[in-house]
């Protein structure tokens, strides 16, 4: 008890410019998804002006995207978020084994989203489309996999904090942790929801 | 000093200043030679000087991270350094074959130290920065490696820290990229794209993680903030630093005949490359003002202050300037480059390896901190050196507009060395500011002679 005390009270001195209702999870992790917000929106705001100059050839390109994978993997991320909460909300009543439980959840349904994301990359490539074909396609491929990596970047940290959270690494009194993580799940989610309507459907 | 072995920093310290030294004298001559062109010629060509300017600036970076290494790893591991003699043996055959390299350069045509030194064994020789004869890039592999073996042996024996092992991890970077400049493709495009491996991958890559290590040992040593915090916002900077630094090789891909989506990458990733250092800004000033005790070596504390804002305007400043593709295309290789490299190396590379140096010497020494009468010597050589960089840096930045718009810009483009003539007055400007820097860095050195009968003591 005293230990976890302990943490908080450190914790409290290094967020202390922020009251820790406002941001869940550490601090210094929201300065890192400020940063990827940001670099994600340089490249959508890039990819806003390579299309004004080619409309007819990102809306010719668009159409050979396959919408039914994106709208799955949608599908897939938004309910992964939903076990996230689920799995932040079980560790704040103090169940550590519904939270790895619902965090599982999460982390297989990642594994869903990368299996489809692979597939739908194998049959591009089969295709003989590269990131030279076009400018289209080379935003197509490249925020793509950036975001790619994103979800197996978090799909390490869920991995993590389920191992941790079955050795009940976490408590009602300390959950940073799996807010942390939590936190940058929701952001691939997030940028999943920007990324899926500008590059597959608005034209 | 906590632990006897890290007394072999001293050396390393002591021959880093020395090599800078003489890498600022070299310069002074190249400057020179910019507005008089045989200025010592034919003694030591323009091409020599130049080659002699960057290696030692190179090298003397090199003592810096290896001393600041050894000082820093056993306080951290908590425990002796692995193997001191090593140490010693390491920085000696360092120090003869980087002054045998730097003596072929200057005594012997470059052509014939290439033909007597094996480059017809493997062609490596020739590229900018790697001028380097096969003989010493073979030396420089077998010298990291026995600095990463001390290291990782005294950090595996040891307490592991965030700082041991973001250092660590720079410099098996370090060793492992250092190892592309064995590759020379004949095929140009490749070569370059190779090179850079190196080059940037180097001082926007890797050593940035050995940068960022130094700054918070320093930072955690005389703010007394806890390890915890300054080692969280290490990772947070470090992890941009390798996202924005990696992708952002990219800006040097542009218009050389690789694929075209280089443009956007290169642009996007590097545009971002400011982030860290802003951050590393933010974060220093953060913990000086949350400090828990005032260090009584107050000159150690404004080099790291320096460090991280003249990193932040040299390399994500001046670098952003020209790091769009539309924009490079004008300014590829302009004196706006030669504004940036300067202000850069300065601020994030010359400035961390005097910050540790200010930190540690007096500490190798015998003492917490220098007398007050040497602190404010030191204070001044700071000023002097940071505030000439800065003028040089604009300097050449003026030089740089002027010379895109002359050359590839107006009506009725003019040709290179007609150019250069029409920057004559930023030349000579830069050189006058050159002396000043100069002086800075003597006063630096004297600042360690100062003898004053009352040492802080802490």
């Amino acid at each position: 008890m005293t230990k976890t005390q302990n943490i908080g009270t450190r914790l409290n001195i290094s967020t202390n410019t922020l009251n820790k209702e406002d941001l869940p999870g550490d601090f210094a992790l929201w300065i890192f998804i400020f940063a990827e917000m940001l670099a994600f929106g340089v490249l959508f705001v890039a990819y806003a002006f390579a299309r004004a100059k080619d409309v007819a050839i990102f809306n010719e390109s668009q159409l050979t995207l396959s919408l039914s994978s994106g709208v799955i993997n949608t599908l897939v991320l938004i309910t992964s978020s939903y076990f996230v909460v689920r799995g932040v909300s079980a560790i704040k009543h103090g169940s550590s084994k519904h939270c790895a439980y619902f965090l599982t959840g999460a982390f297989l349904l990642g594994g869903v989203f990368v299996c489809v994301k692979m597939w739908e990359f194998n049959a591009k490539f089969s295709a003989g489309i590269t990131m030279s074909t076009n400018n289209f396609y080379m935003f197509y491929l490249s925020l793509t996999f950036f975001h790619f990596m994103h979800v197996l970047m978090g799909m390490v940290i869920l991995g993590y904090i389920i191992i941790k959270s079955l050795r009940s690494g976490y408590s009602v009194q300390d959950y940073v942790g799996v807010e942390t993580g939590a936190s940058f799940w929701h952001m691939v989610d997030f940028l999943w929801i920007i990324l899926f309507p500008l590059i597959y459907i608005i034209r | 000093m906590k632990y006897a072995s890290q007394a072999v920093a001293k050396p390393y310290f002591i021959a880093a200043i020395a090599l800078f030294l003489g890498q600022i004298l070299f310069g002074l001559i190249m400057g020179l030679q910019y507005v008089v062109g045989d200025f010592l010629f034919p003694a030591i060509p323009f091409n020599v000087a130049r080659m002699v300017h960057t290696n030692l600036l190179i090298v003397w970076l090199l003592f810096g991270f290896m001393g600041a290494s050894y000082y820093l790893i056993p306080e951290e591991s908590e425990t002796e350094l692995f193997s001191p003699k090593l140490a010693i043996i390491t920085f000696w055959v360092f120090l003869v074959a980087g002054a045998i390299t730097v003596l072929g350069y200057l005594m012997v045509p470059y052509a014939s130290l290439a033909k007597w030194t094996g480059n017809d064994l493997l062609n490596t020789m020739g590229r900018e920065f790697l001028e380097q004869p096969l003989p010493t890039k073979v030396g420089i592999v077998l010298v990291a490696l026995s600095w990463l073996f001390n290291i990782v042996m005294t950090v595996l024996k040891g307490r592991k820290t965030a700082i041991s092992m973001v250092l660590t991890l720079g410099m098996l970077g370090l060793a492992a990229f250092w190892l592309f400049s064995f590759y020379n493709p004949v095929n140009l495009v490749k070569d370059k794209f190779y090179w850079w491996w190196v080059v940037h991958l180097w001082v926007e890559g890797v050593w940035e993680l050995i940068l960022g290590a130094m700054l918070a040992f320093v930072l955690i040593k005389v703010t007394g903030v806890d390890r915890e915090v300054i080692e969280k916002w290490l990772y947070v900077i470090i992890t941009m630093t390798l996202v924005t630094g990696i992708i952002g090789t990219g800006h040097h891909y542009f218009y050389i005949g690789l694929p075209e989506y280089w443009l956007w990458w290169g642009s996007i990733f590097s545009a971002l490359e400011p982030i860290p250092f802003l951050m590393m800004t933010i974060f220093a000033f953060n913990m000086v003002n949350k400090r828990r005790r005032d260090h009584p070596n107050k000159a150690a504390v404004i080099w790291a202050l320096g460090t991280s804002v003249v990193a932040f305007l040299g390399a994500g400043l001046w670098g952003f300037l020209h790091t769009l593709a539309p924009v490079n295309y004008y300014t590829h290789g302009t004196q706006l480059t030669a504004a940036h490299g300067h202000l850069a190396f300065y601020g994030a590379y010359a400035l961390v390896v005097l910050t540790m140096i200010s930190y540690a010497m007096p500490i190798l020494r015998g003492r917490a901190a220098n007398s007050e009468k040497a602190q404010v010597m030191e204070m001044w050589s700071f000023w002097l050196m940071t505030v000439s960089m800065f003028v040089i840096a604009l300097l050449l930045t003026g030089a740089g507009i002027v010379q895109v718009w002359l050359q590839r810009v107006s009506e009725t483009p003019m040709g290179f060395m007609a150019v250069q003539d029409q920057l004559a007055i930023f030349y000579w400007a830069r050189e006058a500011v050159g002396v000043v820097f100069l002086i800075g860095l003597l006063l630096y050195i004297w600042s360690f002679f100062v003898k004053d009968k009352s040492p802080v003591l802490a």
